[in-house]
């Protein structure tokens, strides 16, 4: 155990490229993108001019920082390396949240207000297709191939899972009430959807797109109703999975292959979502209520250190720097 | 266009999903509003629009609808205006054209006589859901187990404030009541809620409703020297707390009070279970799909039918197949559970068929808090701190 440890801490002093890495943090309330760089942990830059960010995310290669400007009602693109703002998407209205195909090329965007999931070409700026789910539609995830994407509709509470050739639904999984986020192991065969409100993450065999198991989460001295599982991130590997817990202001841990809770890892106040490092060895997570990030060394299970961002930080995604 | 899509999608569904029901299944409710003659409101901001509730209860049925068309599942809900002296009859014609599931929205006592029309015909079968009534009777000795309450009680709307106004440690309160019957349950309930949180009521006084027309041109000259009057020598306290059900007085009593006190309670600073400003936990969703389908913002009694026809699509869609008793029985098991933009579950009371939830405080254009505050523990559930919790029920239904 030790030995790992160690390993693991030698390692993190080895990955000296790190130190060029970026953390982009949407600042909902502030109205703002805080950059961090990832070595230092110091705000190296603040992005301005977009209203209620929320969902934020990468291009495959990095390059590109996307970001829905809920109140903006459309998805506002950034350079990585210049921060300089690029011609911005069409996202349909009030865009909270949203997935990039692994092509790099499709955006799939949830529109809360208007039950839809809108299709948009990053490259031509272009709506490639609106397609009608559920009521509130909020989480979207990403078959690791691509094939499939999934979203969540809040008052719903269904996963849809849609074909990304037709962009028509073929199947539709019944989870516990507002679910929130959808993520897939990184071999395609879980489907693990959070529910905030009904407090659960379900675990979907993807297969037979059956739900096997609905992973319960306590802590001593916190309230239930206040344990909301939010975003949900599996690491690289598909060996561990760490869930938002919202007001509980903590972070599950959960051993994917028995799907048993292990840890459970305080950070700061209305826990939201969650971002890897590029390299795997860090999770980002951003405190609502308490405007920071936390820092978990994601081979220890430890909270290292929390940084300042902006007013009301909800997404969050780091990217390498060149 | 769009509901084409969905209902293809449905079928879809239908197919790839064992077990989904093939068969469409209806299922059927009705909102019986019963609109009894009174007075109008002090201001005509507070005029109640030809829809109220009716709105509320059109965005749930379509909301239903939605997740139905997943699920091989319509939802048809009857809407009926009644007067106090046809009330009973329009129950009893739904009872008998077979509708199981019916949202009130009626006086206390109409609630209760409308409950047992049900009763008579449909035993339990039949649930009758509160949309309206905030009268702690019926949910303590007038109980009914054909009856659930999505509207809050007084009692938990009177305990929202008083945990608020102690957390602020504005525990001296000038309680000033209407003369109706609803009124003085009303101070009851802020008498209780007094004792309760530890506040004191340091002075009580009733305002009397003298009738006459609610508003007249410049009657505002009058009332700017009938309330300081009105409210002058009191003990010290901290709030004016207003129990106005009527709504005779209370909207005046704001910068006219003799003290420069806040005014809290009927007006001011209010507890209720919606308001249009209200954004957190996806509201805003609510209050846009609301405003588009209605060109209007949402009231109380809106947000109460909209989640009255929640809890029977939640039930549906949880235990699908169109079958009500099954319906019945997983809304009145501890399984039962809805999302309402309060940011935590919403559940009834076994005891008295009450459904928790948190409470607004509402300050003219803001949602200035949300109770139960933070600091009011509870063994069971936080929500268990507002209103009557088990041991103190006085329903034996």
């Amino acid at each position: 155990m030790r030995m790992i440890a160690a390993l693991a801490s030698s390692a993190a002093l080895l990955a000296g490229p790190a130190f060029a890495d970026k953390i982009f943090v949407s600042n909902e309330k502030g109205n703002s993108i805080s950059v961090l760089d990832a070595g230092s942990l110091e705000v190296i830059h603040t992005i301005t001019g977009m209203q209620r960010p929320r969902g934020i995310t990468a291009s495959p290669d990095g390059k590109t920082i996307y970001v829905c400007a809920s109140d903006d009602n459309l998805v506002r693109v950034y350079d990585a390396a210049t921060y300089e703002e690029l011609p911005s998407l069409p996202s349909g209205p009030d865009p909270e949240l949203f997935v990039m195909h692994p092509d790099g090329k499709k955006l799939f965007i949830a529109n809360e207000d208007d039950n839809i999931v809108t299709v948009v070409d990053v490259e031509t700026r272009q709506v490639l297709a609106e397609i009608p789910v559920g009521v509130e539609p909020e989480g979207m995830g990403v078959s690791p191939d691509g094939s499939i994407v999934v979203n969540t509709s809040e008052t719903t509470n269904m996963a849809h899972l849609i074909d990304t050739e037709t962009y028509e639904i073929v199947a539709n999984v019944l989870v516990d009430s507002r679910p929130r986020f959808a993520e897939y192991t990184p071999d395609g065969s879980i489907l693990f959807v959070t529910a905030e409100i009904g407090g659960t993450v379900s675990a979907i065999d993807t297969t037979a797109n059956e739900i096997t198991k609905k992973i319960t989460f306590e802590v001593p001295g916190v309230l239930p109703e206040a344990l909301q599982p939010v975003g949900m991130r599996v690491t690289a590997d598909g060996t561990k999975a760490y869930v938002a817990l919202g007001p509980a202001n903590r972070v599950a841990v959960i051993d994917v292959p028995s799907l048993e809770v292990t840890d459970y890892l305080l950070v700061g106040q209305r826990v939201w979502q969650l971002g890897f490092s590029p390299d795997g060895q860090f999770l980002y997570t951003t405190n609502g209520n308490s405007n920071d990030i936390s820092v978990i060394d994601v081979a220890r299970d430890e909270v290292t250190v929390s940084v300042q961002v902006g007013e009301q930080p909800w997404g969050v995604v780091a990217v390498k720097s060149e | 266009m769009r509901r084409t899509t969905l209902a293809g999608a449905g079928i879809c569904l239908a197919l790839v999903l064992p077990g989904a029901a093939l068969a469409e299944v209806e299922y059927r409710a009705a909102v019986l509003r019963v609109d009894a003659p009174g007075p109008m409101p002090i201001s005509r901001l507070d005029l109640p629009p030809e829809d109220l509730g009716f709105a509320g209860g059109a965005l749930g049925t379509a909301d239903n609808a939605t997740t139905g068309g997943f699920l091989g599942q319509t939802f048809t809900t009857e809407t009926v205006i009644a007067t106090p002296e046809t009330a009973e009859a329009e129950m009893r014609r739904l009872i008998e054209a077979g509708i199981p599931y019916i949202v009130t929205l009626a006086d206390a006592g109409m609630t209760v006589r409308l409950a047992d029309v049900a009763r008579d015909l449909a035993g339990e079968e039949a649930l009758v859901v509160n949309a309206a009534s905030t009268d702690d009777r019926l949910r303590g000795a007038e109980c009914r187990a054909n009856m659930l309450h999505v509207a809050p009680s007084d009692a938990m709307l009177a305990d929202a404030l008083a945990q608020y106004l102690v957390w602020k440690r504005w525990t001296d309160w000038f309680l000033i009541e209407g003369s109706h019957p609803e009124d003085q349950a009303l101070a009851q309930a802020y008498r209780r809620a007094a004792e309760k949180f530890g506040a004191r009521i340091v002075e009580e006084r009733v305002y009397e409703d003298t009738g006459g027309a609610r508003r007249t041109d410049s009657g505002h000259v009058q009332v700017q020297a009938q309330m300081p009057v009105f409210t002058q020598r009191a003990a010290d306290h901290h709030v004016v707390v207003a129990a106005d059900h009527s709504g005779v007085f209370a909207d005046w009593l704001p910068y006219h009070t003799w003290d420069a006190r806040p005014v809290t309670g009927s007006a001011g600073l209010v507890p209720q279970t919606w308001h249009p400003a209200h954004e957190a936990w996806g509201a805003t969703q609510f209050q846009s799909r609301f405003e588009k389908q209605n060109n209007r913002p949402a009231r109380d009694e809106d947000y109460q039918v909209w989640t009255a026809l929640r809890v029977l699509g939640e039930a549906a869609t949880r235990t699908q197949g169109g079958d009500f008793a099954a319906v019945r029985e997983f809304i009145l098991s501890p399984d039962f559970d809805l999302a309402a933009f309060k940011g935590q579950k919403l559940t009834f009371r076994d005891w008295d068929g009450q459904l928790r939830q948190p409470v607004l405080l509402t300050a003219d254009r803001v949602v200035a808090s949300v109770s139960p505050q933070e600091e009011f523990l509870h063994q069971v559930s936080q929500l268990d701190t507002l209103g009557i919790d088990r041991p103190e029920t006085e329903c034996t239904k």
